[in-house]
Parts: C-alpha cells; sequence; structure tokens
C-alpha cells in the first residue's frame, strides 16, 4: 500500500552562501524529485536566508527529504508544512494588448473580480499583476487567455507558517 | 554607529598584535601545521604551485608525499584518518587535478571518513572563463562532500581552513573540499589562526535524549533474543571500551558490518560475525529470529539487509545513531537514541541488566559449525588442489597474531580478508565498504602505514583492483614506505565472474583478465617480490613478507574460479543466505 502524495511547503534556513542551492537542489535531483517551485530571499532574520520549496511527495518521503537537507553543514533548520499549516501565495504577471482594455469590456471585469491590479499601461501593452492562491492564478490565466496573452509568468510560492518557527531561538542556543 | 566602530577598531589593533603579514599560500601551510597535520599527499600543478613552495620551505615541519595519481593522494588520506582517527589531507591543482580526486573523496562521503582536499584554482579573475584547467570543482565536489567551500580572498584561509577540519572531525565524520584561487594564495594579509570550535548552523551530535535511552534499556533487558549489530559508528564515536562494557554486561551476541569490523576482537565470545551478503550464517539467519535487533552505528546498507520485506520483521529495533537522517531511513526504529556513540553507550550501561542468554548463544554456535562444516574448513583448510584465498589470510593471522592491519581492495578477496581476518585491535579494517571503489588498497595502505609506523600494515589486493592504482608502487618506491602487499591473483576479476557463473550461465563478459608479471613489476620499483604457486611454499613466504623490515610484495596464485561463500543472493532475505 503506497501513501497518497500531498503538496508540501519546505522552509530552509540557512546561511547566506554561494552553493548552498546547488547542494540542496542536488538532494532532490539525486531521487528523482520534481520540485514544483522553489524561492530563495531574506528572512526575518538579518544574515539569514530562506528557500520556500514546494514538492508533492509522500510523508515518509518528505521526512527524508527533510532529514538529509537538515544535515546539511549550512542549513540552520528546515520544516516542512501541509497546506493547511501555512499562510502562501503565489503571484503572476500578465501583458495583454492594450487595445483589448478598452475593446473587451469584460476585461475590466475580470481584473476587478480577480482582485488583480494594473501595474503599467502603455499604447501598445498593459500588465497585470495578481497575487494569491495557485488556483486562483490558474483560473485568472483561463479567463485571461481567449482574449490572447503576450506574456505570462507565475512566482514560486512564498510561506509564512501559522505555528512560530524559532530560528532565532536556535541562534541564540549557539551564541 | 561610534561605539561600533571603536569595537572594531579595538579588534583590529588585537589582530595585528598577534598576526604577521603572510601570503595566502604560506597561510595555508601554517593552517595545516596549526591542525597538527604531520603528512599529507598529493600532486602539484600550476593552480596550486604558491602552495608547494611554501612546502618546500616548511619541509621540516610538514612531510608532503608526493603520489603518483590523485586519485591515490585521496585514499592515502583515508588509510591516514582510517588507521589514526585524525584528518587526512590531501592536495591537488584545479582542473584535472580536483576532478581526479573525486573517487576518493566519494568514497570518504560514504564510508564517513575525515579528509580535507586543498585544490589550487585558477585566478578569482578567470573563473567562469574556461581558463586553462579550470573547472567548477565546487559544484562537482557537491553532492560528495560534507562541506565545501571556494577561497578567493587570502584573508579567507585561517577561519575557512579551521571550519574544514573541524566540519571533516566532528559529528558523523565526512571529506570537505576547499578550493583557493591563485591569486588567494599569492595575495598577503595579516594571519592569525584560530581554531574552530563551532558553527552556528551545525550541530555535530544531537542532544541525547535520557527518555530514549531508558526505553531502550528496558526492550534491551525484557529481550530474550536479543542481536547487536554494530557498524564503524563505535570506531568514529572512540566507544569500543563503552560498547565492550555494554554488550558485556547484557551478554548480547554482537555482529558486525563491514566497516565496524575490529571493533572487538575478533575471539571475543560475543562477537558472532558479519552480517550482510558474504557474512556468517548465524547472525544472518538469527537477525530474522531475534526478538530485538540493537543497531549501534550502522545505517542498514543494502548490503547488510538483502530484501527489506523480510528483514527483521519480527523484531524491535533499536538504532543508536549520530545522524538523525540515518533513523528511520531504511529501516523503521521502535526506539531511536540519537548521539555520540560514546556518550550514549555509557550512560546506557548503568541502566542494563546482566545477563548471558545462554541459549541464545548455543544456537549462533550451532549454525557456526554448519558454517565450518559446508563453507570455512574448505576455505581455510583446503584438500584439493589450488590455493584458496581463505588459507593465505590464515597464515597472515598465524605470523601477525591478529595484530596487523589489514587493507583490502575490492571483490572476492575483500569479503574473504574481512571474514577471515583476526583483529585484536580496533581501527584495523581498513576497505572501501560503501562505495566499493576498486583501487582503495593500495594508496590507502600507504596512508595507514604513514600514520602508524609501528603496526604491520597489509594490503590485501585482488589483480584487478591491484592495476588500478599500481602507479602507487612509485609511492612506495620514494619514500619506502614498509607496507606489505599481497595481491591474490585469480586471473579474473572474480567477484563479477563468480555472478556471471551464478547468474548469468557462465558468460564471462571481460572478466578474464591477462596479467602482466607482477614480480617483475614490483622488482622493477625496487621492491622485494617474491611469487607463490604452491601451497607448500606459502607460509614459509608469508612468514618472510611479515618479517620484512621493508616494503614487500607477495603474488600468490589462487585457485581460477573459487566463489564466495555463504551470500544472500540480491533480492533473497538475510535468512536465505547460501552455503554453497
Amino acid at each position: 500500500m503506497t501513501a497518497e502524495k500531498k503538496s508540501y511547503t519546505i522552509s530552509v534556513y540557512t546561511e547566506n552562501n554561494i552553493g548552498l542551492l546547488n547542494r540542496i537542489s542536488a538532494i532532490f535531483q539525486r531521487r528523482h524529485i520534481n520540485i514544483e517551485s522553489i524561492n530563495s530571499s531574506v528572512s526575518e532574520i538579518e544574515g539569514v536566508s530562506k528557500f520556500t520549496i514546494v514538492v508533492d511527495l509522500q510523508e515518509e518521503q518528505m521526512k527524508k527529504i527533510i532529514g538529509q537537507i537538515d544535515k546539511q553543514v549550512e542549513v540552520i533548520k528546515a520544516y516542512y508544512h501541509t497546506d493547511d499549516e501555512t499562510i502562501y501565495q503565489e503571484s503572476c504577471l500578465f501583458k495583454v494588448k492594450s487595445d483589448l482594455l478598452f475593446e473587451e469590456r469584460q476585461i475590466q471585469n475580470i481584473i476587478k473580480e480577480s482582485n488583480a491590479r494594473i501595474v503599467t499601461v502603455n499604447r501598445v501593452f498593459f500588465v497585470i499583476e495578481k497575487s494569491g492562491m495557485k488556483k486562483e492564478i490558474e483560473l485568472l490565466y483561463r479567463e485571461m487567455k481567449p482574449f490572447g496573452i503576450l506574456q505570462f509568468t507565475r512566482s514560486g510560492r512564498i510561506s509564512v507558517t501559522k505555528q512560530p518557527m524559532e530560528i532565532s531561538k536556535m541562534l541564540k542556543a549557539f551564541n | 554607529m561610534e561605539v561600533q566602530s571603536l569595537n572594531s577598531e579595538i579588534k583590529e589593533t588585537k589582530a595585528t598584535k598577534n598576526s604577521m603579514r603572510i601570503s595566502g599560500s604560506e597561510a595555508v601551510v601554517r593552517c595545516l601545521i596549526a591542525e597538527g597535520v604531520d603528512i599529507l599527499y598529493g600532486y602539484p600543478g600550476g593552480a596550486i604551485m604558491p602552495v608547494y613552495d611554501e612546502l618546500y620551505k616548511f619541509q621540516d615541519q610538514i612531510q608532503h608525499v608526493l603520489t603518483r595519481h590523485e586519485q591515490g593522494a585521496t585514499h592515502s588520506a583515508q588509510g591516514y584518518a582510517r588507521i589514526s582517527g585524525k584528518v587526512g589531507v590531501a592536495m591537488a591543482t584545479s582542473g584535472p587535478g580536483a576532478t581526479n580526486l573525486i573517487t576518493g573523496i566519494a568514497d570518504a562521503q560514504i564510508d564517513s571518513t575525515p579528509i580535507v582536499c586543498i585544490t589550487g584554482q585558477v585566478g578569482s579573475h578567470l573563473l567562469g572563463t574556461d581558463a586553462f584547467q579550470e573547472t567548477d570543482i565546487i559544484g562537482i565536489s557537491t553532492p560528495v562532500t560534507k562541506w565545501n567551500q571556494q577561497i578567493t580572498k587570502a584573508s579567507q584561509i585561517p577561519e575557512v581552513l579551521a571550519k574544514a577540519f573541524y566540519i571533516a572531525k566532528s559529528g558523523r565524520p565526512g571529506p570537505v573540499l576547499i578550493d583557493i584561487t591563485k591569486d588567494a594564495q599569492f595575495e598577503e594579509f595579516d594571519f592569525e589562526y584560530k581554531k574552530c570550535s563551532g558553527v552556528r548552523s551545525y550541530l555535530p551530535a544531537p542532544k541525547v535524549d535520557f527518555s530514549k535511552l531508558a526505553e531502550a534499556a528496558s526492550l534491551i533487558n525484557d529481550a530474550k533474543k536479543p542481536l547487536v549489530v554494530w557498524g564503524q559508528g563505535v570506531i568514529l564515536g572512540e566507544a569500543e571500551d563503552e560498547f565492550k562494557a555494554v554488550i558485556e554486561k547484557s551478554g548480547v551476541p554482537s555482529a558486525w558490518t563491514i566497516l565496524g569490523a575490529s571493533a572487538l576482537p575478533t575471539a571475543h565470545d560475543l562477537n558472532v560475525g558479519m552480517v550482510g551478503m558474504h557474512g556468517n550464517y548465524a547472525p544472518n539467519v538469527l537477525t530474522n529470529e531475534c526478538d530485538v535487533l540493537i543497531a549501534i552505528g550502522m545505517r542498514f546498507d543494502d548490503r547488510v539487509t538483502g530484501n527489506l520485506a523480510t528483514y527483521a520483521k519480527q523484531a524491535k529495533v533499536i538504532h543508536f545513531e549520530i545522524d538523525p537522517a540515518e533513523v528511520d531511513k531504511i529501516v523503521k526504529a521502535t526506539v531511536a537514541v540519537l548521539g555520540d556513540s560514546k556518550e550514549t553507550l555509557k550512560a546506557l550501561l548503568p541502566l542494563l541488566n546482566e545477563n548471558t542468554h545462554k541459549e541464545w548463544h548455543q544456537k549462533f554456535k550451532d549454525l557456526y559449525q554448519i558454517e565450518y562444516d559446508k563453507v570455512i574448513k574448505d576455505d581455510l583448510y583446503p584438500t584439493k588442489e589450488g590455493l584458496t584465498m581463505g588459507e593465505v589470510l590464515k597464515e597472515i593471522n598465524i605470523q601477525s597474531k591478529g595484530n596487523a592491519a589489514i587493507v583490502s581492495d575490492v571483490g572476492q578477496h575483500q569479503m574473504i580478508a574481512c571474514r577471515y581476518a583476526e583483529f585484536n585491535l580496533t581501527k584495523s579494517n581498513i576497505t572501501s565498504g560503501g562505495l566499493g571503489t576498486m583501487g582503495f588498497a593500495l594508496p590507502a595502505a600507504i596512508g595507514a602505514k604513514m600514520a602508524a609506523p609501528d603496526r604491520d600494515v597489509v594490503a590485501i589486493i585482488g589483480d584487478g583492483g591491484y592495476q588500478m592504482t599500481i602507479q602507487e608502487l612509485g609511492t612506495i618506491f620514494q619514500t619506502k614506505v614498509p607496507v606489505k602487499i599481497v595481491v591474490l591473483n585469480n586471473d579474473f576479476l572474480g567477484m563479477v565472474r563468480q555472478w556471471q557463473e551464478l547468474f548469468f550461465e557462465k558468460r564471462y563478459a571481460s572478466t578474464d583478465i591477462k596479467n602482466p608479471d607482477f614480480v617483475a613489476i614490483a622488482k622493477g620499483y625496487a621492491i622485494e617480490a617474491k611469487k607463490v604457486v604452491k601451497r607448500e611454499d606459502l607460509a614459509g613466504a608469508v612468514k618472510e613478507m611479515m618479517a620484512s623490515k621493508e616494503a614487500y610484495f607477495l603474488e600468490v596464485s589462487v585457485e581460477k574460479e573459487g566463489n564466495v561463500f555463504p551470500m544472500i543472493q540480491t533480492g533473497a532475505s538475510v535468512s536465505d543466505i547460501r552455503l554453497s
């Protein structure tokens, strides 16, 4: 009996070091695991970076991967969470022909209803931005598609957890 | 702000007081000396030349051994580390020099051997330009190192090297690679060295959870048929005494993985032999009969477990382990005791009840008798024509009295060496376990002998693996390191041939190997050499080799198509181990 795969958000707090991304992604590559999305940024702690990685895995496998990530020397701490345990967002950009904005009334409604935002408009094109859950972005994509999308891009997931993550405490314990 | 700048000023003045202005390359050598490195192994080349220039100046304090290939340098560093417990050091230039280190680094990673590799790199302004002998060694070595780092400024050298030694040795040891650009080697800076005592993102050993220890102790105390399987974790944790005390008090029969060998003397009453594919009959069969399996510093390698679906399913499993990532990785632990083995075993001892498990021990003895009659007797005391590998090991045991360090390569001879070598002393079985690197033994034996000059170091090598690093005879020739080299020659790549015989209907694809005159080659390097083809000459030849004060090469022609048994076939259960 194989357990079902679930979407997990991995949060990895690390030292800010060249090559660490390579080291972490190699853990997935070696086990033939596809990364759904990956984001790297600064964290709430000065000098500490945070990777947010989304994967579809069985929990058993997820635990093993976390162990492998956590044991890397420059990883301060790695966690995994289900979607229910996190607040998460993705962001996307659509580039669309400007004519459509005036000719197709419906587009304005779609933008309004989806809580998207017009970032810029010029004579040739306009750009809308939308932050939200993946499925909201996918819905917006489906709605916009018939009108013709010049360019589309979606960011990796970023997330915070409902429960506290005690990184500062851990770092203090070291000092 | 003002306070801050004042502080940093104070720091700077302090630094200049204890520091001296030197080049990055001199700093590298001074760091090595400060870390207690007396010998390192390597091969010079363009991008590492400034460091070699300093090694030349410091040769009265630190010996550089020129190996004949960079792979040999890593294996020598491994041999040095495995016998001494100290960090082994290998050095190479950029590009091909660096890539040649990779096999040894991968070997050290999977076998948890502390080594530090230092590579030269092209100047930082050339990084990423496909410069001459430029290779992305950080990228290449990442998956096979515990840690790696590139240095592009001389001022980074002391801190990074201190960290390298600390990380390589602490916790679960492993290889570290430091890549230093040529400009950083030339650059001058104010040098000051401080040993590393901690890295904030890295916890070498988890804190011991005493409630887990109590749970483990009660499982052991209640067990009727407990079995210990220990691994290299006992040796790496220098926990041999604590381990012995634990098993002696609890009376638990104890078996070892290939890398755990020698942590407990072979002759010890509680030592019931090796587990795994070519391990002993009793501990393999009884793995599937024990009620509590106590795994200590081992990681349930697939060569140990055979088919997982039928591995110790009846047993409760206690896993003593330093690396949290190993817990539940392969076998689910009923109780996992995380921590350094010395610490956990010491704390476990007072919680244990005294026991002898007499009846349970008898089962091991009965099964040993079966293995003896069907396998061991013919291996060690053969009556048919053709020398066996086993009888060579037996002669070495007699001559060494079990006090030699045995460095084996990979293949049939390795299994025979591990099965039959007798060990009185710990850190005496040096072999490539996880990676199975043919060519490991000759350079590893060089490193081992240099680290432990008072011990007899005997390399046991097959005719195939020997030729993968045979050029290291040159290193022996030049350094006069008195290693004893035994080549067990069956003119076959024996282990693969055995599989071809058993599973590929004797289609001997590329295992029939035409060998050169090994004695002539050894003599070409001025190494005393002898070849034995007849049983009556064996004892005398081994005696002569063991008595020699210099390097000695002994080739023994063994039966061509001998097989190693017992054997757990791939996919079979440990209890279905076959004896023929």
